[in-house]
């Protein structure tokens, strides 16, 4: 029993549970899955499908915040790779052609993984704070995008972009298979190699793990490659989902979601102990929240109320301070007489 | 000649605005007057008492990405209790500042006694205030109180047939009033010491905890300042105002050259800071050809700039030190 309670998905499940279980009351609707045409349809595959963006930002975010750094510019590198694919494909004679599809999203990828670098280079090599190193290109990366796109909605119609995004393959939506791909990767090389824990041990002490023998500025640097290359995926599956790029609002706030889901998944952002599938059940009670919150029918602004609490609560719960406060609390409601008597000795 | 090392990153600034304004002159007609040097205060009056509140909080080894949410819910808050409510702009001002010191101490507590990153306790701080914002109305105040547009069109004429408006000189008044605070009283002393190490100050007796809760309180107020400021400007409350301006905000204390770890910098620099990014604004409304986003470019550049030029500085000095 002192094992589940422990067990550090304990909690992220609780809350999905719980708003699953709201759900179940409030709207049965929420879990009616219907099979039209070989798609599924339904609420829960709405919010696999939609969260998909960011579960992926999510997953890169861990790395870097188990390292105990963090990366602000995620939404930007999700506006640029969504705005050089659109670009790129509107420039074709024939928007369906798979070659011109596949050199698009190749652009975006590399792209992608070249403002990992700089972000690593700027981390590791230059030494810069994690939170400033990444402000500059979430400042500079905006601007960026909106010079791609011009300033415009870029609108593609092609009917192969728009698969990655809201296609479905053996009646799944496609976005689910590229998330599962990049977890299991992500799962894989962390855990099964010796990878997570020189992440884990840079996030401790760089320059422990440097004595030690690892290379920490290499972790360090392929973490926000690796954190560049989520965003720029999740930026391709944002952009053909809508079939457009907007270099204004696309992954906007994603970096503070992306975090929210980091921090409800129980990684410190103090570095040095990360839990993927938390971040994955973090990403996905955000989705579910953002879900719930729209169907009932509350102003979806709302949300951002809601989120404030989910967040404080779960940093509240996670800071020992509150906690040691909690239970002095609680200590001394079993012993009210303490109090009295403490009062008549002083 | 003789330089004091710690001068050098705010005379860069210093430097660097005075170039820019010098090659505006040269390269635009019409650049080179003293209009365009006060249009600069008019125009970036909210920016400059924000950045101000948020030059405290970097010194003091924080962060307060609350800003632009605070600004928003002022302008929100002012608007729906002067349009909707009929409040006297007496009441309804002060109430809104007070508004903004109990949030911004609210959050300070809670980074200080619960010891949470600041990063996260502002972040929540932030989704809270931009959705209180749309708890309130989710569309847009518009104020036609006389008081509001009084102030908004008032214009102060200097000699030499340049103006200057009200909001400018609050900024300014904040901004001499900050550097009072900051470097001739005790707690512009604390808030160094904090900055410099947390655990010294402690050691030392300074007050951490009413130092660090009084300077997130000051950035809620300079902030909620910014907003009553920025209400006179728009002259509308509205849930979306000043979007990503936290991000502003920290680039101008940054180029003013104010060392992000804490402690190492001047409320003069992010007076320049923010300047700098008002002339880079003005460059490119006069060139014509160069798109809005330019701006987010060239910011993001000095930025790095600015970064890598501190950490070159730092480096130097520690291995002075050795």
């Amino acid at each position: 029993m002192k094992t589940i309670y422990k067990h550090h998905l304990f909690w992220p499940l609780c809350v999905l549970a719980a708003l699953m279980l709201f759900n179940l009351f409030y709207s049965p609707d929420f879990f009616s899955i219907t099979l039209q045409d070989g798609h599924l349809y339904g609420s829960l595959i709405d919010i696999l499908n939609f969260g998909a963006p960011l579960v992926l930002v999510a997953i890169g975010m861990t790395l870097v915040v188990a390292t105990s750094g963090i990366d602000l510019s995620v939404g930007s590198i999700v506006a640029i790779s969504g705005a050089i694919a659109c670009l790129s494909i509107s420039k074709g004679s024939d928007q369906n052609m798979l070659s011109l599809i596949l050199i698009s999203v190749l652009m975006a990828v590399v792209l992608s993984l070249l403002l990992g670098v700089w972000n690593g280079l700027l981390v590791s090599v230059a030494g810069i704070q994690p939170i400033i190193a990444t402000l500059i290109l979430m400042v500079a990366g905006r601007g960026i995008a909106q010079l791609i796109t011009g300033g415009q909605i870029i609108t593609v119609t092609s009917d192969k972009y728009t698969y990655i995004g809201s296609g479905s393959l053996a009646t799944l939506p496609f976005s689910i298979f590229v998330v599962a791909a990049v977890l299991v990767t992500a799962v894989l090389l962390t855990r099964k190699t010796a990878l997570g824990l020189f992440i884990e041990s840079v996030g401790c002490n760089p320059m422990a793990s440097l004595m030690s023998g690892i290379r920490a500025k290499w972790v360090m640097m392929s973490v926000y490659i690796f954190c560049g290359l989520c965003a720029g995926i999740a930026g391709l599956l944002l952009s053909s989902n809508v079939s457009s790029a907007d270099g204004n609002n696309a992954g906007l706030w994603y970096e503070l979601d992306a975090i929210l889901a980091v921090v409800i998944g129980g990684t410190s952002l103090n570095g040095g102990r990360f839990y993927l599938l938390g971040t994955v059940v973090g990403a996905l009670i955000i989705q579910t929240l953002t879900t719930t919150i729209y169907m009932i029918g509350v102003p979806p602004e709302i949300t951002l109320v809601v989120k404030a609490f989910v967040v404080l609560a779960v940093c509240l719960i996670q800071s020992s301070a509150f906690r040691a406060a909690l239970a002095l609390r609680w200590k001394k409601r079993h012993y009210p007489g303490e109090k009295e008597i403490a009062r008549h000795v002083s | 000649m003789f330089l004091k090392r710690k001068y050098i990153p705010i005379i860069v600034t210093i430097a660097l605005f005075l170039a820019m304004f010098a090659a505006g002159s040269f390269r635009y007609t019409g650049f080179f007057s003293l209009q365009v040097l006060m249009n600069l205060f008019v125009d970036n009056a909210f920016l400059l008492i924000t950045a101000i509140g948020m030059s405290f909080v970097i010194l003091s080894g924080g962060i307060d990405l609350s800003v632009g949410s605070i600004i928003a819910l002022t302008t929100m808050v002012s608007a729906s209790l002067i349009q909707q409510q009929g409040w006297s702009p007496a009441v309804v001002i002060p109430l809104v500042l007070l508004m903004g010191a109990v949030f911004g101490s609210g959050m300070g507590a809670i980074i200080h006694y619960f010891k949470i990153q600041p990063f996260i306790v502002t972040l929540a701080g932030m989704f809270l205030a931009r959705g209180l914002c749309y708890v309130i109305s989710i569309d847009t105040i518009t104020i036609d109180n006389a008081f509001y547009t009084n102030v908004a069109q008032t214009k102060i004429t200097l000699p030499g047939g340049s103006f200057i408006s009200i909001s400018a000189i609050v900024a300014l008044i904040v901004t001499a009033a900050a550097i009072f605070i900051a470097h001739y009283t005790r707690f512009g002393r604390n808030v160094y010491a904090l900055g410099g190490n947390e655990q010294s100050a402690l050691l030392m007796g300074l007050p951490v905890a009413r130092t660090k809760v009084l300077v997130y309180a000051f950035s809620g107020f300079c902030s909620a300042l910014a907003g009553v400021v920025f209400t006179f400007y728009m002259l509308s409350g509205y849930g979306l105002h000043a979007v990503g301006f936290e991000l502003d905000t920290i680039a101008a204390v940054v180029i003013g050259g104010t060392l992000l770890t804490g402690g190492v910098g001047y409320v003069l620099g992010t007076f320049f800071g923010v300047l700098i990014q008002g002339v880079i604004q003005t460059l490119i409304s006069f060139d014509g050809t160069l798109s809005s986003w330019w701006t987010k470019i060239v910011i993001g550049l000095l930025l790095f700039t600015f970064i890598l030029f501190q950490r070159i500085l730092s480096a130097r000095r520690s291995i002075l030190r050795q």
